[in-house]
């Protein structure tokens, strides 16, 4: 299969985004935090939705109206403005509503669509291929200066908050990132699946990781193996890979669970 | 001696409700060990969230060490237990791990500790007996290693100021009496000022120097022995 470019571009963009979704989607789940990448995606969803209608790239008004989405639910959680699933709501049914209403407006409920929902493996383009590598590559650096003070405040954030830590900065720079997340991986998971792949390895590496590091590293692998497994089942079956993705990420959740069960886990927790 | 906390005719009230608090003036001398209780909704965390300069009063002022508290400059010097539900105690994390994010505020956010900020982690630990745990993760220790682990983390601040919210939530009668015994040579040996907030005062009772009653406003504040008995189980304060 690697002889089509095609599957060169979407396992080179997969590798990057493997990587780069667990990473984002761990603070989000030790946060408990986890089902707002698919707000998120939702508000992706009325970027792509615009793109169609303007007729610019619908990558670049994805990115923009993700990350606007990101902060906007931080923003509103941290100010008690709503509660967090109130917030969530708020954003998620509005995006999603302005994404329908702006796709049937330009005509395009059709297979353009379908491949931002639910994933392509023909849809990923050298320039696309850059995007990725270029956000994909900011985004694991960003995580890797910031791991941890981000860390520190999933541990403890009002103490943090007391010592003086930026928690509201730093909450807000996660949120980008999962907006940065969403809007680079649309085009392969999909935006209906691509909170799945944030936040399943990082639920499967914790059944058997033993800190907070190698649940973060374990996560990335589970995440690199997932995406990586699922193209390739994707390609000789001849199926959506967002789903495929997911469902090998669930998989390995049931495996790692397994592995605890039978003691190979950590003593508790 | 020079203090450490200073509320000054302080009010607050969430949003437009009823006060949580009117007219206090409170006071807390560097060094001392006070205990703060009182009946639940009766003002005791929102006392110190104001002296911590987390929350604005409606009335009044703030001081901590002489600044206004919602200014203090020194923050990474506060080392704050907050109440166990809000504490990441099922995040996959290992003791050194926990005791490591109390080095954030003093060691900067960039990039990993250096080896000084290594090497007070590792004190911190030692301090309050839990540097043969360094490994193990948080959520397979009892409730008492617990809360010595996130007391290392404030530790590891190198704290002038240590509050400690509810502590003994979840944590049973040996652990609560090995934490008062702690906190009172913490006190004594590293002279860190130390707030102590219950809904009970429990065991510290008999190290602290100082009981303060608070309901909607400071109904009782001295030594323990001038506690009038009726009030030794602070959730029965009526006034």
């Amino acid at each position: 299969m690697f002889e089509l470019e095609f599957m060169r571009l979407a396992f080179a963009a997969g590798a990057v985004i493997g990587l780069l979704a667990p990473a984002v989607g761990f603070f989000l789940v030790q946060r408990r935090l986890s089902l707002i990448g698919d707000g998120i995606g939702h508000v992706a969803f009325t970027g792509v939705a615009a793109g169609f209608i303007l007729e610019v790239s619908a990558t670049a008004l994805a990115l923009a109206a993700a990350v606007l989405g990101a902060v906007a639910i931080e923003w509103l959680r941290a100010r008690r403005q709503a509660a967090g699933d109130q917030a969530l709501a708020l954003v998620f049914y509005t995006g999603i509503a302005a994404g329908v209403v702006l796709v049937s407006a330009s005509g395009r409920l059709n297979v353009d669509l379908f491949a931002f929902l639910f994933g392509s493996i023909l849809t990923v383009t050298w320039s696309d291929f850059w995007i990725v590598l270029a956000l994909g590559a900011a985004g694991l650096t960003v995580i890797g200066l910031l791991y941890r003070a981000l860390a520190g405040i999933v541990i403890d954030e009002e103490g943090a908050r007391v010592a003086g830590v930026p928690v509201a900065v730093l909450n807000v720079v996660v949120s980008a990132l999962a907006g940065i997340t969403i809007a680079v991986s649309m085009q392969i998971v999909g935006v209906l699946l691509i909170a799945a792949l944030m936040a399943l390895p990082v639920i499967a590496a914790s059944r058997v990781a033993w800190s907070l590091a190698s649940t973060m590293l374990l996560s990335m692998a589970i995440g690199l193996g997932s995406v990586l497994a699922g193209l390739t089942i994707s390609y000789y079956a001849d199926l959506a890979p967002g789903g495929v993705i997911v469902l090998v990420a669930a998989g390995a959740f049931a495996v790692a669970a397994t592995a605890r069960a039978l003691g190979a886990g950590p003593a508790a927790g | 001696m020079p203090l450490a906390v200073e509320l000054r005719g302080v009010s607050f009230a969430y949003g437009r409700g009823q006060p949580v608090l009117s007219g206090v003036d409170f006071a807390v001398e560097q060094g001392q060990f006070v205990a703060i209780a009182g009946p639940n909704g009766g003002g005791k965390t929102t006392l110190v969230r104001l002296a911590l300069g987390l929350l604005e009063p409606t009335d009044g002022d703030a001081f901590l060490f002489g600044e206004p508290a919602a200014g203090f400059s020194r923050r990474a010097t506060l080392g704050y237990l907050a109440q166990r539900s809000q504490l990441g105690t099922e995040a996959p994390a290992t003791v050194r791990e926990v005791v490591s994010a109390g080095r954030l505020a003093a060691g900067g956010l960039l990039g990993a500790l250096r080896r000084r900020d290594k090497a007070i982690v590792e004190e911190a630990m030692r301090t309050v007996g839990i540097a043969g745990l360094a490994g193990r993760p948080l959520a397979a220790l009892s409730g008492g290693q617990q809360q010595r682990a996130f007391i290392a983390k404030a530790l590891a601040g190198e704290p002038s100021l240590l509050v400690l919210d509810e502590p003994t939530t979840g944590v049973d009668v040996d652990a609560q009496e090995a934490l008062a015994t702690l906190l009172a040579e913490l006190r004594r040996e590293l002279r860190v000022t130390i707030l102590y907030v219950s809904h009970e005062f429990g065991a510290v009772e008999r190290y602290v120097e100082r009981l303060v009653l608070v309901r909607g406003g400071i109904v009782f504040d001295g030594p323990p022995q001038a506690l009038p008995e009726r009030w030794h189980d602070p959730s029965h304060v009526h006034v």
